[in-house]
Formats: C-alpha cells, structure tokens, sequence
C-alpha cells in the first residue's frame, strides 16, 4: 500500500479483501438457497441489505418465521457498529460534496474501513472519494456476484469450507490489525497492544452469555471506553 | 420458508435501518464538529473492531458455556502473522492463511 489516492490505486488496494468477499459472499449465496431463498431474493438481499453477518441473521431469522420487526431490530444490533465506523470516517471527507460522502457511507463496510484506516498512515492522514468510492464498489459488486453465483451452485456445491476461502477474511483482519499497529505513529505500540488483549480477553468472556452476533458491538464500546481509561491512567 | 413479499420488505426494511446507520454519521459532521473526548474514543475503533472480528472467528460459541476453540482458525492464524511480519503484504497474509487452513483441514 502506498500513498497513491486515486481510483486505480483504489482498485490495487482492495484486491487483497476480494478473496474475502468471494469466499463468504459464495458461503451466503449457498446457506441461503439451501434455506428456501430464490436467487433472485439473494442477489437482492446482498444489493439492499449488504452486510455479512447481519444477512445469515435474516436468512436464520426467515426461516424461524420472526416477525418483521424483530428481523430489522436485530440487523440494526447487528450493523450498529457502522455508526462508530462512519463516525471515525467522516472527519476525512467533510469538505466533500454531499453525494459523495451519502455514497461513501452507503457502501463503507467493515473491510474498507479497516483499509482506509491502514491507507491513512501512508497518506499523512487524508482520504480521497476516487479511492475510497472505487474500494467500496470493489468490494460491493464482488459481493453481489459471488452471492448470486453461490446461490445459483448452492445444489451443486455443499462444502464451501472444503478450500479454506471462509479464512480469507480472517487472515485479512490479522494482515490489516498487524499494519495498523505498526504503522500507527499517533499510539504508543504498548498502549494499542494492551488494548487488542483487553478486546481479546472480553470477547472471550462475552461468548460465554452474550450472542455473538451482538457481541462485537459490546466490545468495541467497552473496549474503547476501557481504551479511553488505560490511556489516562497508564500511559 | 417466507413468502416472496415478507422476505422482499424485511430486506428493503433491514436494507434502510443498515442505510441510516451508514450515512447518519457523515451527514451530520458535515455540519457539527466532535468533542475531543469523542475522537479519542473513536481512536480505538480501528483496532479494537478488527481484533475483535479476528476473536470472533477463533472460538465456537456455546451459549452458558466457555467458548470452544476453533482449531483450524486458530491454528491457521499463526502463519497468517508470521506472514504479516516476514511481508507486511496483505495479498500474501491472505493467500498464506487461506492455504494454511485448506491444508489443516486436508490433516485434522
């Protein structure tokens, strides 16, 4: 990564997390015909809904018959931790045009926002709409397709997990938490490290009782808080 | 299974809510500036979210009971970092961690 802000370099960038989002995007397409859900109705829930997880919530929640509310109530838990992402962007774009920024956050997603975070440290802490926008459609149309094309194999291919594709992600969020945390000037090294093992320690803990799709949101507002506190105290 | 109608508005109504959590944010601090106190917080998030999603994937959850480990996740975890240190290239980290799990599951 370098601190080229254009659309192309965008494109460059985000290559790394498409391997992520065919894996998982496949593994959605496949679960949700298996539940019932026609093509069509994951091609749209991956262009309208767009979010990872919150999506195995709904075809879960489909298939238990919930009530509409319940379903929405519980992808809003699932995909409030967008609200502090965006907050963390949108300092970077204020001077940008309103559309702009309406169509940055409207396809930031938990991997470009880790990108963008990275990115940062290269380019003495600005952003640009090429770059961010062309990560962000990267990732979106990558997402839709490989959940289409997913779907549309669900009957021929039962074990996505079979070619290791579901680490991707995986292995992008240690690739990207390593760089930030070496590339980050503005924290102490030892502050952000004693930070990742408080986050490690109550998410263990949060796994005992509370679900996990709930869990990471918790986290990360105790987490910070708590980051706020030892920063204060300790360093 | 729903029906066609139910599963169509409970995507477009999840697919709004998702929305407003994305945009609220960069519209209104287009307009209003954050206290200090409030970017230090937002500070941690960077990290604190991708370790936590990384925490996430290594444990299977038993609700009431202690988490149970993902050994093929964890496992493929470390030469995921040693990747990380040796090329600081995020294409090889993930190259690396996808063949490290393909190959742990060929074993276990």
């Amino acid at each position: 990564m370098d601190d080229v802000l254009d659309a192309r370099t965008g494109l460059k960038d985000t290559l790394p997390t498409v391997f992520g989002y065919i894996g998982i995007g496949l593994a959605f397409g496949i679960v949700g015909k298996a539940s019932g859900l026609s093509p069509l109705l994951v091609a749209l829930m991956s262009a309208i809904t767009y979010g990872g997880s919150a999506q195995f919530v709904m075809v879960s929640m489909l298939v238990s018959h919930s009530t509409l509310l319940s379903i929405i109530l519980a992808v809003f838990l699932v995909n409030a931790r967008m609200i502090l992402m965006s907050m963390t962007v949108a300092p970077y774009f204020r001077q940008e045009r309103t559309w702009h920024v309406v169509l940055i956050g409207s396809l930031l997603t938990d991997e470009t926002f880790a990108l963008s975070m990275n990115k940062l440290n290269r380019t003495q802490n600005t952003l640009s709409f090429p770059w961010f926008n062309t990560a962000n459609l990267t990732a979106y149309f990558t997402w839709i397709i490989a959940s289409l094309i997913g779907a549309l194999l669900g009957n021929f291919i039962t074990d996505p997990k079979r070619f290791g594709l579901d680490f991707a992600l995986v292995a992008m969020f240690i690739g990207l938490l390593y760089l930030q945390i070496i590339a980050d000037q503005s924290m102490k090294k030892a502050l952000q490290l004693t930070v990742v093992l408080v986050t490690c320690i109550l998410m263990y803990i949060g796994l005992i009782f509370i679900p996990s799709n709930f869990l990471v949101l918790v986290v990360t507002l105790l987490s910070c808080g708590l980051g706020m506190v030892i920063k204060h105290v300790l360093f | 299974m729903s029906s066609f109608e139910f599963t169509f508005w409970t995507i477009v109504g999840c697919g709004l809510v998702t929305w407003l959590s994305r945009i609220i944010s960069f519209i209104l601090l287009k307009k209003f500036r954050l206290p200090t106190s409030v970017i230090e917080f937002l500070s941690f998030v960077p990290i604190v979210i991708m370790s936590a999603l990384w925490f996430e994937s290594l444990f299977h959850q038993n609700l009431g009971h202690l988490p149970q480990v993902d050994v093929g996740n964890m496992l493929a975890s470390l030469p995921a970092i040693l990747t990380a240190i040796l090329t600081k290239n995020l294409l090889w980290i993930v190259i690396i961690g996808i063949l490290s799990l393909a190959l742990i599951r060929l074993v276990i």
